[in-house]
């Protein structure tokens, strides 16, 4: 049962500033996934929750007890690396111990929950063996038992499988969820990955530049995103973004983006929720599953031209030159089939994001 | 070797006028330190061995004789001898055990970030490239009884440190603790911050204490290093001469090099100093064998 609340943190490297007034408030056995680019502070805000930094300004509550003036061995807080830190010279058995010895366990017990924990990650054949001779996963399962093994009141993990090859990751994500499944236990995540983040957060917490984006559900930051940064972050591939004009026209509104001869036939409905932002400054945001291409002429389809196509296996990712900008579209397999091939276009209105092109920040409409 | 090619020569160079080729001038750097090495260090070596056999005095014209296994048999049945070894032994395991703890003890201070710690690190490495001489004279003085400042500093009034048979040894060995300790200090350092700092940071998150985190993660991470101290350490003790042979005349601090000057420069016994001379190799060599054996199983795991 463990509350983590971060109240005002502010944190400076010298003269700069890595974390600006940042407050989050993470409940019982939720998965946060801190997500953003490297030098977004991420990194920085776990390792002050874990205790390895320092805060200069602000509050961390763990429930409910301010705890950063308290060493990281009195939070009782485990931790996870992205280098794994295993101790090279102990045996698998004696570092998943390591923990339980310092505190002066018995070894009876020790024994004990090391093969219970050794049972769960299924490490039990490598409990002899030296951290050298293992293969990254099994040296990640190490690390993961050694945190879980004195049943922590809370899971810092810092890019915990960024340093393992693609496959493995997949494995490995499925794994950490299956764990965190089973065992429960209030955790903080850090990735730059956002399939990681999507795949595994109760919760998303974007950060750039040290500023949180936005904090809000796999579903919400990818349906609702709330300004340009996260509408580009999240999602794969990315989201399509050009500058829009909006214009009046007999019983629709007409969007024109790249100043393209002719605009996508829009909902009049938008003109009055746009609000007044229609002429200058307003930026459509479209994800590539929102542009729906065919080939022959249909009622509100606009002709173009196929540039480049990227088959991706399941589906192929086909740039459209519009006006002066490119939207990225995706198709199934093989359905446009080269460069310069013909074909007609139209933007999913249900599926279109604006914003204000100054402040980057979501209107909020939705159609 | 020879078909390896090194570097290719610049055609337009001299040395390519004159006709050399890279290994031509591979050879003129290597063949004077070998023939050095050969005529100085090598032949010696050998050479001594033959001495070690027979009763040949240096100082003398007289025709020398094969005398076998004589030279061992006497020197190892020589209670003097003995005694020297007891000497040398107690010599070594103070000051070697001094070294390894005042060495490592200021390397664990260094070992983090503070103002000056260059010029400080520096300071505390210059006894290390002192002559061994000159500090034996510097400590004599330092050891004065009428006015020296060691006996002032610590209130011992007229204590002859270098003159009284029980403390001339111990004297002579904390002026080598002082030596040499900056040698210990500078490969712990460097042994030190080697052990990945995220290893400490896993250690306190896993709620080690200091001293659980010394000698669980430290000690074992630098211990290699610290072995291969050790090692040098023993075998320069082992060895000492110039600073004993300045500092002291006290037969209680006479060492085996002491002993193996005066049979071969006093004595001129020159045919049974060089069969000391081999037994004293044999040990040192025995006793390192013994470290690297060691030191080689610490470095498996």
């Amino acid at each position: 049962m463990t509350q983590i609340e971060l109240r005002g943190i502010e944190k400076f490297f010298g003269a700069v500033q890595v974390i600006h007034n940042l407050n989050l408030a993470i409940a019982d056995n939720e998965f946060i996934v801190l997500l953003g680019q490297s030098g977004c502070g991420k990194t920085t805000t776990l390792r002050a929750v874990a205790g390895l930094e320092t805060i200069d300004k602000g509050d961390i509550l763990i429930d409910g007890k301010p705890v950063q003036h308290l060493k990281a061995a009195d939070r009782d807080i485990a931790m996870v690396f992205q280098s794994f830190s295993l101790y090279p010279h102990m045996t698998v058995f004696e570092n998943v111990a390591f923990p339980l010895r310092a505190t002066r366990m018995s070894s009876g017990e020790v024994d004990k929950s090391v093969r219970e924990v050794a049972r769960v990650l299924r490490i039990t054949d490598l409990l002899d063996k030296r951290p050298s001779a293992l293969s990254g996963g099994d040296m990640q399962r190490v690390a993961i038992g050694r945190a879980l093994v004195r049943r922590p009141k809370a899971m810092l993990m810092d890019e915990p499988i960024g340093a393992l090859d693609a496959k493995l990751r997949e494995e490995m994500r499925a794994e950490i969820k299956r764990l965190h499944v089973k065992q429960g236990s209030t955790t903080i995540y850090v990735t730059h990955d956002q399939i990681e983040a999507m795949s595994l957060a109760d919760r998303i917490v974007i950060m750039h530049e040290g500023f949180i984006q936005q904090v809000g559900t796999p579903d919400e930051v990818y349906s609702h995103p709330a300004n340009l940064f996260v509408a580009q972050f999240v999602g794969s591939p990315v989201m399509n973004i050009a500058e829009a004009r909006v214009a009046d026209r007999p019983g629709a509104a007409s969007v024109t983006v790249g100043g393209a001869p002719a605009g996508f036939e829009f909902p009049h409905r938008l003109l009055s929720k746009l609000n007044g932002h229609s002429n200058g400054g307003l930026t459509l945001g479209i994800r590539p599953e929102g542009v729906l291409v065919r080939h022959d002429a249909a009622s509100g389809y606009m002709p173009v031209e196929a540039s480049i196509i990227e088959p991706l296996g399941s589906f192929d990712i086909v740039d459209l030159k519009v006006g002066s900008t490119m939207l990225r579209a995706r198709t199934k397999a093989g359905y446009v089939s080269g460069p310069g091939e013909k074909v007609h276009v139209r933007i999913d209105p249900e599926q279109a994001h604006f914003f204000d092109t100054a402040s980057g920040k979501s209107l909020g409409v939705r159609l | 070797m020879a078909s390896v090619a090194l570097t290719n020569l610049d055609p337009a160079s001299r040395a390519a006028a004159r006709g050399w080729s890279d290994l031509t001038i591979r050879n003129l750097f290597i063949i004077p330190t070998l023939v050095f090495l050969i005529v100085f260090n090598i032949f010696p070596l050998i050479y001594s061995l033959g001495y070690s056999f027979t009763n040949f005095a240096a100082n003398r014209s007289e025709p020398w004789q094969f005398v076998g296994l004589q030279n061992y048999r006497e020197l190892l049945s020589d209670d003097h001898i003995w005694s020297n070894f007891v000497i040398t032994a107690k010599y070594v395991i103070v000051s070697v055990a001094g070294q390894m703890v005042v060495g490592f003890g200021l390397a664990l201070l260094l070992n983090r970030s503070f103002p000056m710690k260059g010029l400080i690190t520096t300071l505390l490495l210059l006894p290390m490239m002192m002559s061994a001489a000159v500090v034996g004279l510097f400590w004599q003085l330092l050891y004065s009884p009428s006015w020296g400042p060691i006996n002032y500093v610590f209130g011992l009034g007229d204590f002859a440190w270098l003159s009284n048979p029980d403390s001339a040894l111990y004297a002579v060995a904390i002026t080598d603790i002082w030596m040499w300790s900056p040698f210990v200090m500078l490969l712990s350092l460097a042994g030190l911050s080697a052990v990945p700092q995220h290893l400490y940071e896993a250690a306190a998150i896993d709620r080690a204490g200091w001293w659980y985190t010394f000698t669980r993660i430290t000690l074992p991470l630098v211990s290699p290093i610290l072995l291969i101290a050790l090692i040098f350490r023993t075998m320069e003790a082992f060895k000492t001469f110039d600073i004993a042979y300045t500092m002291t005349t006290q037969p209680t601090a006479e060492l085996i090099a002491i002993r193996l000057y005066k049979q071969a420069f006093q004595q001129w016994d020159t045919g049974k100093s060089c069969a000391l001379a081999y037994i004293v190799l044999i040990m040192v060599l025995a006793i390192t064998n013994l470290y690297v054996k060691y030191l080689n199983k610490v470095k498996e795991r």
